[in-house]
């Protein structure tokens, strides 16, 4: 038995509820899982939880702290990093099969993102892309021109550099122009739907997630394959990004749709082929007809 | 005398333990000065240069071998260095020089770009390794990444020393199973050290980056084309 005049006997303690009987309001620490925000917390902070992150400081960080919810940090710290990187295997791979198949009711961002946008995917995947054409345009280019005797092999390294910046650019300016024109449209038309800055940087990245194992298929030196793999990579991310931001856009003038629309594919169609024809050059299959055309010409002008 | 026997008789069978008196019983119970009693354990300034390097030198062999058997231990993660990535990257780096005659922008990768590749690749996986919640240390990541580029080091190496004898099919054959060998090698080293510090739910996510940072390097390896 506990006796409280001897400080060496050991000494039972009660239940810690009891013990914060005399002070039930005390400051507990509570570790929330993260999954867990309550949403409305999300959507009282605004549209756009990022921006106003940094405009409110101190006082939130204070009451967030001690009311428990997830707190927004400044974005100068790692913690603010670190809250897009809270995802785990098995979502990075829903992620990836979601934004490969489109399913004509499902909106990618409220499907799989359920406002948890990551930084890890589109990272990965834009990396992962870059080494793919990278590797993929030297395989072809070497396989091209494996007959002829004047072919010397070279790595073309310094073209890593050149689709890295094409790639990067694509998956990171081009959600800053959109997501900047969605506020300003937002400001004129109110939509319901609008997205936060790192939702639109997550669906684009995960859109590039089906042209890897296309890149890979162009290493075949067949034109006809290789179109037909830009058509069908570029029917399912097209229609994955089409369909995610319909919802931001249909109560607007129907001119805007349309060019916004049509601006995502192009410019997705763009990012494509633009790197199919840079990257993989044509197979010269027809050698002695291109060797003979430029003789009969030169024939033609020597005879004209 | 009687108290003393009371006293030792519950110790009777200890009677016969005596100390002679020949040896003398001595110590010093007061504490020492901290300051130089410290300053004598931890000062190598005073110790030859030889030893020095020989200390260092030791530390990064036994990293080596830790990468070359790799087992499940702390060494390598609590005694962080750099110096050997550093010899390991400058090795690589020099190795894949020489490469095809028109270096200009159609060439191998050149000793500043294999450089940054290795050094910014460690840090962007470990940045990413501690942004999913990982409890290795910066440093110490670095380290292991950088050690485990030995095995690849290796197959270059053995790869140049394969194309001194021609640059055919058989070559390209056996150079590609070297390669494939030592990227595995690399991998499953550095996983051995890095899984670890993850939860078991990232693990595969952790793993993945590594995977390709060590593929385009062997990549680099397996694409060496000499100069003829």
């Amino acid at each position: 038995m506990a006796s409280a005049n001897d400080p060496f006997q050991f000494q039972e303690f009660e239940e810690a509820a009891s013990l914060l009987e005399a002070n039930r309001d005390a400051t507990t620490i509570t570790i929330d899982d993260e999954d867990n925000k309550p949403e409305k917390q999300r959507i009282a902070a605004g549209f756009t939880p990022d921006d106003d992150d940094e405009d409110r400081l101190a006082s939130d960080d204070k009451a967030e702290l001690l009311s428990g919810q997830k707190k927004s940090v400044p974005f100068w710290t790692f913690e603010y990093y670190q809250q897009f990187f809270d995802i785990e295997t098995h979502h990075v791979k829903e992620r990836i099969i979601g934004s490969v198949v489109p399913w004509p009711r499902k909106n990618f961002i409220h499907v799989y993102l359920r406002r948890n946008p990551d930084l890890y995917g589109p990272f990965w995947i834009c990396t992962t892309l870059v080494f793919a054409i990278a590797i993929s345009g030297n395989i072809s280019t070497f396989l091209g021109k494996l007959g002829q005797p004047d072919y010397k092999y070279t790595p073309e390294f310094g073209k890593v550099t050149i689709a890295a910046t094409a790639i990067f650019s694509y998956a990171w300016l081009v959600p800053l122009a959109l997501w900047g024109f969605l506020l300003w449209r937002n400001n004129k038309a109110m939509n319901l739907v609008t997205y936060s800055f790192m939702e639109i940087i997550c669906v684009y990245g995960y859109s590039l997630a089906i042209y890897i194992p296309a890149v890979f298929l162009w290493i075949l030196p067949y034109e006809w394959l290789r179109w037909c793999s830009i058509m069908v990579a570029l029917c399912l991310s097209g229609s994955v990004l089409v369909m995610t931001f319909w919802p931001a856009v249909r109560d607007d003038h129907p001119k805007v749709i349309i060019a916004t629309m049509s601006a995502i594919v192009v410019l997705n169609a763009l990012l494509a082929v633009g790197c199919k024809v840079y990257f993989f050059s044509k197979p010269e299959k027809l050698l002695p007809v291109e060797h003979a055309a430029p003789t009969t010409h030169s024939a033609a002008t020597h005879s004209t | 005398m009687a108290a003393a026997d009371e006293a030792s008789r519950p110790f009777a069978g200890l009677s016969d333990v005596s100390i002679s008196e020949d040896i003398p019983v001595e110590g010093d119970i007061s504490v020492p000065m901290g300051s130089s009693r410290r300053d004598d354990e931890f000062s190598t300034l005073d110790e030859p240069v030889k030893e020095t390097i020989l200390r260092d030198l030791r530390a990064v062999g036994n990293k080596f071998i830790h990468v070359l058997y790799p087992k499940r231990s702390s060494a390598l993660l609590r005694d962080w260095d750099l110096w050997g990535p550093l010899l390991l990257c400058v090795t690589l780096a020099l190795l894949l020089q020489g490469g095809a005659a028109d270096s200009d922008d159609q060439g191998g990768p050149q000793f500043a770009e294999v450089f940054v590749i290795i050094w910014f690749g460690s840090i962007i996986i470990t940045l990413n390794s501690k942004l999913l919640g990982g409890t290795i240390s910066f440093f110490q990541s670095l380290c292991v990444l950088g050690y485990c580029i030995m095995p690849l080091t290796v197959a270059m190496a053995v790869c140049r020393i394969v194309l001194v004898g021609g640059s055919g099919p058989v070559s390209f054959g056996v150079r590609l199973v070297v390669v494939t060998a030592s990227f595995g090698w690399s991998t499953f080293a550095s996983t051995a050290f890095l899984a670890d510090s993850q939860p078991p739910n990232r693990k595969a996510l952790v793993v993945y980056p590594v995977f390709l940072f060590y593929f385009v390097i062997g990549w680099m390896v397996l694409t060496f084309s000499p100069s003829q």
